[in-house]
């Protein structure tokens, strides 16, 4: 299933503390909300992870569960309004990003942490060249000269093996095809060696057989820089071979987080076992395929209680009383279930 | 320029501009969220109109000019056409509240009757308007192919006229110093100017919401069905261009009357005795140094009929258009 | 592009035809007696009325005649008056001051007009959102010679600030007041097209992009917000320096301005037809030629667009 089995760092971020402690990026209790005409959107409630130098953090849900926003977050690209953040901190290095001056979060971006965004065509500028929207960072934030500037492009967009690099540089986004504009997305966002990437579905807009070439492209260019890269999906598929930890979210909270491998071979939360069991697979050939019942909650109007438990079908009393904490339950694994232990331990 | 072939607030974009690059502002909003309770868009419309004061407040100027077009004396008392010259240029006072203009006119009786003019001949224009432009505007989305080149090619000459130097030429032509029309043939002909001059635009806006209905789903299964043409076009096409032209409309009324009011300044236009806003400025033009009143009445009136007209049709439009909302 | 440019130009060909031949018809064959109050008040003199139908071949059908005017025309030779003048030289002296005034409308108009436009745009629903969008209504909904004649009434009359009327030597300082009342409704145009053009694109990715590179907040905005939004701008202000001369008759009347607006009104009032028709038809041609312009504009400024 996967080959990457043991990860470097194996203990979650899900105790919570607030002190310092070494790590490269991490989000503590974060909380997002969304002011619209219509009502307050509780968009992330609480959320915590971490992601260190040289690994993959996968951050698993549905559309609406709040992991795109948590990045933009992270990015400081929110848009304000509507979205407010009421609580947490991002820390870089120990350093509480939401605190820092707007120049100091600046300079972070792109040298610190850098972002790849699903759909190319709408991030990149139109009326641009890729090659001018590669070089311009060399030029704006290293101060280089204009040839030194698109020297450095054409290496970039070499090493995301665009071909014929030097060619291409003066073409505009639109005479890409959708791979080839990732790839300069990942040139661009790669330009300033960032020690964070975060990579924003990366390959949800793009033909499967492109979106293979795309993960193990971005796979290979985090092992050989020793990025920590925070990867976000919903596509179960796309994490197994290149995330080392997964955090699954639902309504704006993390529900299990986990290693790649004992997530896929033991669920500790009744929503990513249902994830799991809606993956198509060629073993079951001819059984109708599992979905999860029901609809992800209004985030307007979360149900009291866990918020998964309308769905659930493993819901007790106590599920729609007492929102259950995100604990620890092993050796680098939580859940945020009333019965996680008992799912652990079934067969 | 009061050129009411640009002044629209309506812009038709272009059809070679791509459309919006930006994602939608509540993009991060679970779909449970976004979602609203179903309504029709006329029904969102109203409710969203009922809450604006400046709905209320240019309805009821509207409502007001109606009024005085129709009924003048019900607001005056004074006669609008005949003076005595002993008052010339006499200053606003308890008899005269907007005081004399040179001929010893009642200003206040004239700014009132002044309205029928330009109403009628704004309403009137933008009814012509919206019927020639409208009609070669569904022709020409409709049945495409050569027919739409010739007509579009012939609403391209009239609109390469800029608007008042059109309405000048053809005004004299017909209109000049020797001819005698009577008060109604001048009338029809501003009117018939202003047509000629402004359908290209009706006929652009209609066109291209008919392209753009025509390709819908469900026309194309109306068609499926067997409907034919005239059906298909008074049930299903119509109806769905019908607000970005009322609206167009409403729009046009207000600039049709600063036009009317411009070509009678220019003294191409309605000429007295017609008792029009815009004569009244032209007339006064002599005098503003000795009686800025006899400018500043009939320009109010002008202004505020016109400003109510398109904020009218600011609001609907604001309210029909679900991106604003 | 070559082939594009020469496809749009064949089209103009037949719309610029159109218009002119409406133009001469409407002058010259409507009103029956071609020479009927052509002459100002008196009768044509007989010479004038010679020369003019041999020239022309008045006494032909209007096919004819309008053909044999746009050969003349081709040749560079615009007609005479009846008083002998040379058509020429009238709109050789009147055309640069109409050009002149168009220019400072336009740069009033862009600056002005962008400038609210922008600010707006980027912070919307403010005090200044407001008042920009309730002023410009106003410009949008005010016709021009009632702007014109306020503003010349404060600034001339009441305060004293300007003379009244332009002089002939056409200063820059004493067309503010003029520009800005030519320019007053595009002005008005060009800041709400600005405003909602920066709104749309400022929440567009690729400017979150540009953020989240990194780049200062001068940068995101000046080159890639701004460079996005202007394009429907520029267009409009291309567009609008045609038109801006087609629409200068009543701004040139009220400030008194040598141009061809006041030319062709004054020819207008004192039936000089041939003048007339020869200014309309430069008008139209300048109107369809920066219209053609604004659409190579459109090409160069945003590179999606590609014209076969």
């Amino acid at each position: 299933m996967s080959d990457i089995l043991v990860s470097e760092q194996s203990a979650p971020g899900a105790d919570g503390s607030g002190r310092p402690s070494g790590r490269l990026l991490e989000v503590d209790d974060l909380r997002v909300e969304f002011r619209t005409r219509d009502g307050v959107a509780k968009v992330i409630n609480g959320v915590t992870y971490h992601v260190d130098a040289g690994e993959t953090l996968a951050v698993l849900g549905e559309s609406g569960s709040g992991k795109s926003v948590t990045a933009q977050t992270i990015m400081g690209i929110l848009d304000t309004p509507p979205g407010f953040v009421t609580g947490g901190q991002v820390r870089f290095h120990g350093r509480d990003m939401l605190k820092m001056s707007a120049e100091e979060r600046r300079r972070i971006r792109g040298e610190g942490i850098a972002m790849i965004f699903q759909d190319s065509l709408s991030a990149l500028n139109p009326v641009f060249t890729v090659g001018f929207q590669v070089a311009e960072q060399f030029r704006i934030r290293r101060g280089m000269s204009r040839a030194d500037a698109k020297k450095r492009a054409i290496e970039m967009l070499d090493q995301v093996k665009i071909p014929n690099a030097k060619g291409r540089y003066g073409n505009y986004p639109h005479q890409f095809s959708g791979g080839m504009r990732q790839r300069a997305m990942i040139a661009m966002s790669l330009a300033l060696d960032p020690e964070v990437l975060i990579a924003d579905e990366p390959t949800t807009a793009l033909d499967v057989t492109v979106q293979a070439q795309i993960m193990d492209l971005l796979g290979e260019l985090q092992r050989e820089r020793r990025m920590g890269m925070i990867l976000i999906t919903h596509d179960l598929g796309v994490v197994a071979d290149v995330a080392d930890r997964i955090a699954v979210m639902y309504a704006g909270r993390i529900v299990e987080e986990a290693d790649v491998y004992d997530l896929y071979a033991k669920p500790a939360h009744p929503y990513t076992l249902g994830l799991l069991d809606s993956i198509p697979r060629m073993d079951e050939k001819g059984q109708e395929l599992r979905t999860i019942k029901g609809l992800p909650p209004n985030l307007m109007n979360i149900p009291p209680g866990c918020p998964f438990n309308p769905r659930c079908p493993m819901a007790q009393p106590v599920c729609r009383e007492k929102v259950p904490p995100l604990l620890q339950i092993g050796r680098g694994r939580a859940s945020a279930c009333h019965f996680a232990e008992e799912l652990v331990s079934r067969d | 320029m009061s050129d009411p072939s640009t002044a629209s607030i309506v812009s038709t974009p272009r059809p070679e501009q791509p459309g919006e690059i930006g994602a939608p502002a509540n993009a991060g909003l679970p779909e449970s969220a976004r979602k609203e309770k179903p309504r029709g868009l006329l029904g969102d419309a109203w409710r969203d109109l009922r809450r604006k004061p400046l709905f209320w407040i240019s309805s009821a100027f509207i409502v007001l000019f109606v009024l005085m077009a129709a009924f003048p004396s019900l607001f005056s008392a004074g006669d609008a056409v005949n003076g005595t010259l002993a008052n010339s240029l006499g200053k606003p006072s308890a008899n005269a509240w907007f005081g004399y203009d040179v001929q010893g006119r009642d200003v206040y009786a004239r700014v009132i009757y002044g309205a029928r003019a330009s109403v009628v001949v704004a309403l009137l224009s933008v009814v012509g308007t919206m019927l020639v432009g409208g009609t070669m505007g569904v022709i020409a989305g409709y049945r495409g192919g050569w027919v739409d080149s010739l007509l579009s090619r012939i609403a391209d000459v009239f609109f390469g006229l800029p608007f008042v130097l059109g309405a000048i030429v053809i005004l004299t032509t017909f209109n000049g110093s020797g001819t005698s029309n009577s008060k109604w043939q001048i009338m029809a002909l501003v009117i018939a100017s202003l047509v000629v001059l402004t359908w290209p635009v009706v006929m652009r806006l209609m066109r291209s919401s008919v392209l753009a209905t025509k390709e819908a789903d469900y026309i194309v299964a109306a068609r499926a069905l067997g409907a034919g043409t005239g059906r298909i076009i008074l049930k299903h096409l119509l109806p769905n261009c019908l607000a970005p032209l009322l609206v167009y409309g409403t729009i046009m009324v207000g600039s049709f009357i600063g036009a009317e009011a411009t070509l009678s300044f220019l003294g191409v236009g309605l000429k007295s005795p017609v008792v029009s806003w815009g004569i009244m400025i032209s007339e006064a033009q002599n005098y503003i140094r000795v009686a800025p009143f006899l400018l500043f009445f009939p320009a109010a009136f002008l202004v505020t009929a016109v400003l109510s007209f398109v904020m009218l049709g600011e609001a609907v439009r604001e309210a029909l258009d679900p991106k604003l909302r | 592009m070559g082939r594009y440019l020469l496809r749009r130009l064949l089209q103009l060909v037949p719309v610029f035809i159109g218009t002119t031949f409406m133009i001469y018809a409407l002058v010259w064959a409507v009103p029956g007696d071609p020479f009927a109050g052509k002459c100002g008040e008196r009768r044509c003199p007989d010479q004038y009325i010679a020369f003019m139908t041999d020239k022309y071949h008045l006494d032909q059908n209007i096919f004819v005649q309008y053909a044999t005017y746009m050969q003349n025309l081709l040749k560079g030779d615009f007609g005479q008056t009846f008083s002998g003048r040379s058509i020429n030289d009238i709109i050789a002296t009147a055309y640069p001051n109409t050009l002149k005034l168009a220019v400072v409308a336009l740069l009033i108009e862009a600056g002005i007009g962008l400038t609210a436009g922008v600010l707006t745009g980027l912070r919307r629903n403010g005090f200044l959102d407001n008042l920009v969008l309730v002023s410009t209504l106003f410009l949008i909904a005010l016709p021009v010679f009632v702007v014109g004649f306020v503003l010349q009434w404060l600034f001339g009359v009441q305060w004293q600030l300007v003379k009244p009327t332009v002089s002939s030597e056409m200063r820059f300082s004493e067309l503010i007041i003029p520009g800005f009342v030519l320019g007053s409704a595009s002005m008005a145009y060009i800041a709400r097209v600005a405003r909602t053009s920066i709104a749309e694109n400022r929440r567009a990715d690729y400017v979150r992009t540009a953020i989240a590179k990194g780049l200062p907040m001068r940068r995101v905005v000046g080159v890639h917000l701004l460079r996005n939004s202007l394009i429907p701008v520029v267009t409009l202000l291309g567009t609008d320096l045609g038109a801006l001369m087609g629409g200068a008759i009543v701004t040139e009347g009220i400030f008194q301005i040598n141009g061809i607006g006041r030319q062709v009104y004054r020819s207008i009032v004192t039936k000089e037809s041939a003048t007339v028709v020869s200014i309309v038809v430069v008008l139209v041609l300048v109107y369809l030629l920066m219209n053609l312009v604004v659409d190579l504009l459109y090409a160069a400024l945003d590179p999606r667009i590609r014209y076969e």
